[in-house]
């Protein structure tokens, strides 16, 4: 008897002292709470947005954005995508019309030139182009730069001289915008009348436009690849304004996501945009015969208007009585 | 050589300023200009935390990789700094910095930026260490005198720790240690590609 009430006690002593262990660590539980685990926590924020943002007592309030990773998706863009668009447009375009060159040459006036010219561009047109064009070459050179001169400029010309041209090239890419802009308005009223595309556009693209071979299919004042450059200037100008005015005036209507996205449109619309300005340049220059004096005196030969933009000399002749729908003697021939 | 690098111990900020107002005296910032501020998350809501940011001096800097015109440096301790004399003031560093660290005054016409300002970890620019023109123009050189930023130096709650980052490291961790939580180094993966997991 006596040894089952030993039994007994050992089994209540036992279990008093596995309570006693269990209740031991329950004051230190109090202690053991974490502060943390109802806190904000880094990595959760940035998997919920793309940027972490509080309160600052400072007045900069674009400074409460304390993390924002989003910049190493634009310094991609920058240091890579950029390059490559830009790098494949801009040279590609150089080596397709430097090809072409060689293999076209230029293209000919066929039946020479009659020694009569028309009015194509008047002065005030022919000042308002070269005013866009002058603001474009320096503000695609200046932009250019911005992408391309690190690696390309820089290790030419050092540290020093890189810096202060890039200095003045940024002057110069901020004041020029204003004439730029002036100027792409100017073209897009001045010109609209004769850009907006008709049937004539879709045989003439239908055509090759005459590029490939010595087909002149006919035109009104602008033909479809002129409204093509047109459009794009128009529209392209457009967009390098609203977004370069953007980026010029930081922070004003947007914040930083806005600010990379008018980066990415500005730079991505000005490589295109330098790219096609190439392609103009050599067909208004070297790529066809007679077309410079359009933009430069402002008068073409009549033979020239005859072959590329037939419609609209008939156009002109109608309104001026002179009939001529035949072609006029070539001068050479005449003399 | 160390590589320096900054620590705020979130669990510790109480959005004192006293880093900012250090910074700003040490270095006679202008008006305006901030290199160094404190963010506070969830103000007033259960979980709130304030953390003290500035430039992070990040390895393989997003800045000094966008920069069209190659200003910024790395020195031998792994500081991140910039020449002003080369800045143009495009204002691209600031949209590829994770941190907002870069900040520019405002001169001249538009919204155009002048040469860029940031955080130089108390260690000056690429003028002579301590002259006349560094001051100028980027503050004091404290780590030329042996001094660590004054920031951190001057944290109440020794939330902030700059130095050697092993070393800052191993001290949150034996923090976290001791206190038994730790809610990790704020911008250690954005900044260092490397988190301390607590």
């Amino acid at each position: 008897m006596s040894s089952f009430g030993r039994v007994i006690r050992l089994a209540i002593g036992g279990w008093a002292l596995l309570l006693l262990i269990t209740a031991a660590p329950a004051p230190s539980l109090a202690q053991q709470i974490n502060p943390t685990a109802s806190s904000v926590n880094e990595r959760q924020l940035l998997q919920e947005a793309d940027r972490i943002q509080g309160r600052v007592s400072i007045p900069d309030q674009r400074s409460s954005v304390l993390m924002q990773p989003a910049g190493r998706e634009w310094r991609e863009f920058r240091n890579v995508v950029l390059r490559w668009i830009g790098g494949v447009a801009i040279v590609g375009m150089m080596a397709v019309l430097v090809i072409f060159y060689l293999t076209r040459g230029m293209v000919r006036l066929e039946s020479g030139r009659s020694g009569r010219t028309i009015v194509r561009f008047d002065t005030f047109e022919r000042f308002v182009h070269w005013m866009t064009a002058t603001c474009f070459i320096i503000l695609a050179i200046s932009g250019l730069n911005i992408t391309f001169g690190r690696p390309v400029l820089l290790p030419l010309i050092g540290f020093e001289a890189f810096s202060e041209w890039s200095q003045w090239a940024k002057y110069a890419h901020n004041y020029l915008s204003f004439p730029f802009t002036i100027g792409v308005v100017l073209i897009f009223l001045m010109w609209i009348g004769g850009n907006i595309p008709n049937k004539v556009d879709v045989a003439w693209i239908r055509r090759g436009g005459g590029i490939v071979g010595h087909d002149h299919p006919p035109a009104y004042r602008f033909n479809a690849g002129q409204k093509m450059i047109y459009w794009i200037v128009v529209i392209g100008g457009g967009l390098v304004a609203v977004t370069g005015y953007q980026l010029m005036f930081p922070f004003y209507v947007t914040g930083i996501e806005g600010m990379q996205l008018a980066q990415i449109v500005h730079s991505v619309v000005a490589v295109l945009f330098v790219a096609t300005m190439i392609a103009h340049i050599y067909i208004g220059t070297i790529g066809m015969e007679g077309a410079f004096e359009a933009m430069g005196s402002g008068e073409v030969d009549v033979n020239w208007a005859r072959e590329h933009h037939s419609l609209w000399l008939d156009q002109q002749m109608a309104r001026t009585g002179t009939g001529g729908s035949q072609p006029q003697p070539a001068k050479a021939a005449a003399e | 050589m160390a590589r320096m690098k900054f620590l705020c111990d979130a669990d510790r900020c109480i959005e004192c300023n006293a880093c900012v107002t250090a910074c700003k005296n040490e270095h006679e910032v202008p008006w305006g200009i901030n290199r160094r501020r404190v963010v506070t998350i969830n103000d007033g809501k259960p979980g709130e935390r304030s953390v003290t940011m500035a430039c992070m001096h990040c390895t393989d800097a997003p800045c000094a990789a966008v920069c069209p015109v190659n200003c910024f440096y790395t020195t031998a301790d792994g500081v991140v700094l910039h020449s002003k004399d080369l800045c143009i003031g495009c204002g691209y560093c600031f949209y590829a910095c994770p941190f907002g660290a870069p900040q520019y005054p405002k001169v001249g016409n538009f919204g155009s930026r002048g040469k860029m300002d940031k955080c130089t970890y108390c260690a000056g620019g690429p003028e002579a260490d301590g002259s006349k023109e560094e001051y100028e123009k980027y503050g004091a050189n404290r780590l030329a005198e042996g001094k660590l930023p004054l920031c951190a130096e001057m944290c109440s709650t020794k939330s902030l720790l700059a130095g050697d980052g092993e070393i800052i490291a191993q001290i949150y961790k034996e923090r976290v240690m001791k206190r038994g939580y730790g809610s990790g180094a704020w911008g250690w993966k954005t900044a260092y590609r490397e988190s301390i997991e607590s």
